[in-house]
C-alpha cells in the first residue's frame, strides 16, 4: 500500500512539490515555443517527463549540497532556485541571463544557489562533483554534492574513474541517475552490457538503489535517505530514478526511434497528474488550489519570456570578458 | 641564494606554499608515498600527510577534473600528470572544463589550480613518451602555461602559478630536472607570468626559444659570437601570457629573428611567434623570421635518429646564419 503523503511531508511541501514539478513543465514547453519561433537556438534539451526526479531530488537535499548537471538541466536549475526569468534570459543569449548569455541552455550555473553547472560534455561532470565534495570534505563543511546524469553517461570512463575514486577516498558524493532509457537515440540495452543500472556499482562498493522515477515523493525519500547516509558515513551512494522524456533528445530529434504504444504508456504515468490526483483524494488540495497553481506558474514563465524579450544583447566587448581573472 | 637542481626548486617552490597557505593539496600518480615518478614532490608527504598530499588512481581525465571541481569549492589543487603524454587522456577536462568554466558561467567562479606536468623529448623513450605538446595548450584560450628553463625560474613561476586565479598548465622539462643554478632562498621570490626574460642580449639576431630551447639557444650564442654574429636569446617563460613586447622591441632592434621550439613544425607555436613578428617588425625587418622546430615525425627511439628530430645548437646556429645571409638592400 502507498504511504498517505501526509505522512511524508506537511501541505505546504506537498504543495511546493507540485508547484515545481507544473512550473517546469510550462517552462520547459515554453522553451519548446521559443525555440520554433527562433527565439532560442542552439541545442535545447528539454526535461518534460521527468520532473518528479529534479523535484523530488533537490527537495532531499539542502540548501548548501552543491548540485551539478548535465545539458538537461533547466528543472535543476529553477527547482533549486535559480530565477525563471534570468534562465530563460540565458536561453535566450541575454546579458541579463545567469551567465551573461555566455553559457546558454546547456550551461547554466548559480554559484549563489551551489549549483555548480550544468555540462554538455557527456560525463563531464563526474569529476567535477568528486572535486567539490573533496573540497566539501577537506574544510570540514557539512555538505555533500549531488550530481544528476543520464543513463548514457554510465558509459564514459570518467563514470568508473569517478566512482572508483569517491569510494577510495570516501568522498560524499551522491550519483543521481536519470535512466529515460535513451542517449539521443540509442536505447539503454544497446548500450550497456547490464542495463539495470543501479547494479553497476558493486564493482566500486557503493551502495545504490533503484527508485521510480515518476513518483516524485518515491524520489524525494529515496534522495533524503541517501543524502543522510552520504553525510553520515562521508562514502558515496548511488540511486537510478527510473523515468521518461515526453520528448525527443532536443528539439532536432523527432524521436522516431521509439514507438507510440511505448511513448502512450509512459504518457499515462505523467508524474504531474498522477501526483495531483493524490493530492486530491487525500484531501491536500482542492481544484481550485490546483488551477491557482497552475496559473501562477503559467504567468511566471509569461513574465520570464517577456523579460527575455525585452533584454537587451550582451555587449561586444563581452567576448573579451571573464576568460582570465 | 643557494645552488640547487631545478627539480629541487620546484619542489621548494611546493612546500613553500603548502606551508603558507593550507589550501594547497597535491595529488596525481605516486606523487605521495612514491614521492613523484620524476621525485618533484619528494618529502611532501611527509612533512604534509595524507590530507594534503594524496596518490590518486590511474585516471588522468579525473585527475584533472577533480582538480577543477576543488577549485571551484575554493581549494588550491596542484595535480601532476606523470608526463605530458598522458595529457592526451586529459584533454576533455583541461580544454572543454578547465579551460572554459569560467566564460561559460559568465565570470560566476574561477579556478585557482594547476596541472603540473613533464614534457619533452630526448630520453629514448620513444614515440609515446617523448612529446611536446605545448602549441596544443597554448592554440586554447582559458588556460595559463608556464614553461620554465632555469631553476630560479623553476621556483619562481611555480610559486606565482600557485597563487594565480587562473588555471595554469605547468610544464617542466624532463631533461633539466637535473640541471643546477643559483635560486633565491626569499619564501615571497616570485616570478610574474607574462615577463619574457632577456637571457643574453644582442645586436644582430633576435633569438626566441623556452625551456631546454632556450639553453641550446645560449650554446648557439656562444658559436656564434665567435663567428662574429651577436645574438639576443629571449626565454619566453609563459606561453601564456605571451610577452609579445620583448620580442618584438627585440626583434625591431635587430632586425632579425629566429623561433625555436621544440614542438612540430607544423602548426607549432613558432608559427604564430613569427607572424607576430612579422606583422609587427615588417617595416624594420632585414630578414624572413627563421624557425628551428621538432621535425614532423613520431619520435623514434634510436638514439641516433632521435637527436636528429629535437633541435640542436648546430640546426639553431644553421638558422641563424640562414638569415644572416639577407642583406639590407
Ligand atoms: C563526450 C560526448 N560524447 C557525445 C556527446 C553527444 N551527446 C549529447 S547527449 C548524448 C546522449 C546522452 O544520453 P544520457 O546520458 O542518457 O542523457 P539524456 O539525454 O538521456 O538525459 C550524446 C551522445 C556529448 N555531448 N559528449
Amino acid at each position: 500500500m502507498e504511504t498517505k503523503l501526509r505522512a511524508v511531508l506537511p501541505d505546504n511541501e506537498l504543495l511546493r512539490l507540485h508547484e515545481q514539478m507544473l512550473l517546469s513543465r510550462e517552462f520547459e514547453e515554453s522553451c519548446a515555443e521559443q525555440y520554433t519561433k527562433g527565439h532560442i537556438t542552439g541545442f535545447l534539451h528539454l526535461y518534460s517527463g521527468q520532473e518528479a526526479v529534479a523535484v523530488g531530488a533537490t527537495a532531499g537535499l539542502h540548501l548548501d549540497d552543491y548540485i551539478l548537471s548535465a545539458y538537461r538541466e533547466h528543472a535543476q536549475a529553477i527547482v533549486r532556485g535559480a530565477e525563471p526569468r534570468r534562465v530563460m534570459a540565458e536561453l535566450f543569449g541575454k546579458a541579463t541571463g545567469v551567465c551573461k548569455g555566455k553559457g546558454g541552455s546547456m550551461h547554466l550555473f548559480d554559484p549563489s544557489l551551489n549549483f555548480m553547472g550544468g555540462y554538455a560534455i557527456v560525463g563531464g561532470q563526474f569529476p567535477v562533483a568528486v572535486g567539490l565534495a573533496f573540497s566539501a570534505k577537506y574544510r570540514g563543511e557539512d555538505r555533500i554534492a549531488a550530481c544528476f546524469f543520464g543513463d548514457g553517461a554510465v558509459n564514459q570512463g570518467t563514470f568508473h574513474e569517478s566512482l572508483n575514486w569517491a569510494r577510495l577516498w570516501e568522498l560524499p558524493v551522491l550519483f543521481i541517475c536519470e535512466n529515460n532509457f535513451y542517449g539521443i537515440g540509442t536505447e539503454v540495452h544497446r548500450s550497456s552490457a547490464l542495463s539495470s543500472i543501479h547494479r553497476r556499482t558493486c564493482g566500486y562498493d557503493i551502495p545504490s538503489e533503484k527508485v521510480d522515477g515518476m513518483d516524485v515523493i518515491a524520489v524525494y525519500k529515496a534522495v533524503k535517505y541517501a543524502a543522510e547516509k552520504v553525510r553520515e558515513t562521508g562514502r558515496p551512494h548511488f540511486i537510478e530514478a527510473v523515468t521518461y522524456r515526453f520528448r525527443g533528445h532536443s528539439m532536432a530529434d523527432p524521436a522516431k526511434y521509439r514507438s507510440a504504444a511505448e511513448h502512450e504508456m509512459w504518457k499515462a504515468r505523467d508524474p504531474i497528474p498522477a501526483f495531483a490526483k493524490r493530492l486530491l483524494e487525500e484531501g491536500i488540495a482542492t481544484q481550485a488550489q490546483l488551477d491557482a497553481i497552475l496559473a501562477k506558474a503559467q504567468a511566471t514563465v509569461a513574465d520570464a519570456v517577456r523579460f527575455a524579450e525585452e533584454s537587451p544583447w550582451p555587449d561586444a566587448s563581452a567576448v573579451w570578458e571573464d576568460i582570465y581573472v | 641564494m643557494s645552488e640547487m637542481t631545478y627539480r629541487d626548486a620546484l619542489n621548494l617552490a611546493m612546500k613553500e606554499e603548502m606551508r603558507r597557505d593550507p589550501s594547497v593539496v597535491v595529488w596525481g600518480e605516486d606523487v605521495a608515498l612514491y614521492e613523484g615518478s620524476f621525485k618533484v614532490t619528494r618529502g611532501l608527504l611527509a612533512e604534509f600527510g595524507e590530507q594534503r598530499v594524496l596518490d590518486t588512481p590511474i585516471s588522468e581525465n579525473t585527475i584533472v577534473g577533480v582538480a577543477v571541481g576543488a577549485a571551484m569549492g575554493g581549494l588550491r589543487p596542484v595535480a601532476e600528470l606523470m608526463t605530458v603524454n598522458f595529457a592526451l587522456l586529459a584533454m576533455d577536462q583541461i580544454i572543454n572544463h578547465m579551460a572554459k568554466i569560467r566564460f561559460m558561467f559568465g565570470g560566476q567562479t574561477f579556478l585557482p589550480m594547476v596541472v603540473r606536468m613533464p614534457g619533452g623529448g630526448g630520453s629514448q623513450l620513444g614515440a609515446q613518451h617523448s612529446q611536446s605538446l605545448e602549441s596544443y595548450f597554448m592554440h586554447c584560450p582559458g588556460l595559463r602555461i608556464a614553461y620554465p628553463t632555469t631553476p630560479a625560474d623553476a621556483k619562481g613561476l611555480l610559486k606565482s602559478a600557485i597563487r594565480d586565479n587562473n588555471p595554469v598548465i605547468f610544464l617542466e622539462h624532463e631533461l633539466l630536472y637535473n640541471s643546477k643554478g643559483e635560486v633565491p632562498e626569499d619564501p615571497e621570490y616570485l616570478v610574474p607570468f607574462g615577463k619574457a626574460s632577456v637571457m643574453r642580449e644582442g645586436t644582430d639576431v633576435t633569438i626566441v626559444a623556452y625551456a631546454r630551447m632556450s639553453l641550446l639557444a645560449l650554446q648557439a650564442a656562444d658559436v656564434l659570437e665567435k663567428e662574429g654574429v651577436s645574438c639576443e636569446v629571449i626565454d619566453l617563460r609563459t606561453l601564456n601570457p605571451l610577452d609579445t613586447e620583448t620580442f618584438l622591441a627585440s626583434a625591431r632592434r635587430t632586425g632579425r629573428a629566429v623561433v625555436v621550439e621544440e614542438c612540430w613544425r607544423t602548426a607549432g607555436l613558432g608559427g604564430d611567434i613569427a607572424h607576430r613578428i612579422h606583422e609587427a617588425c615588417f617595416d624594420t625587418l632585414l630578414a624572413p623570421v627563421g624557425r628551428v622546430a621538432g621535425l614532423d615525425v613520431p619520435m623514434p627511439y634510436s638514439r641516433e635518429i632521435e637527436k636528429l628530430c629535437i633541435p640542436r645548437v648546430e640546426t639553431i646556429t644553421q638558422a641563424v646564419k640562414g638569415v644572416m645571409q639577407w642583406q639590407p638592400t
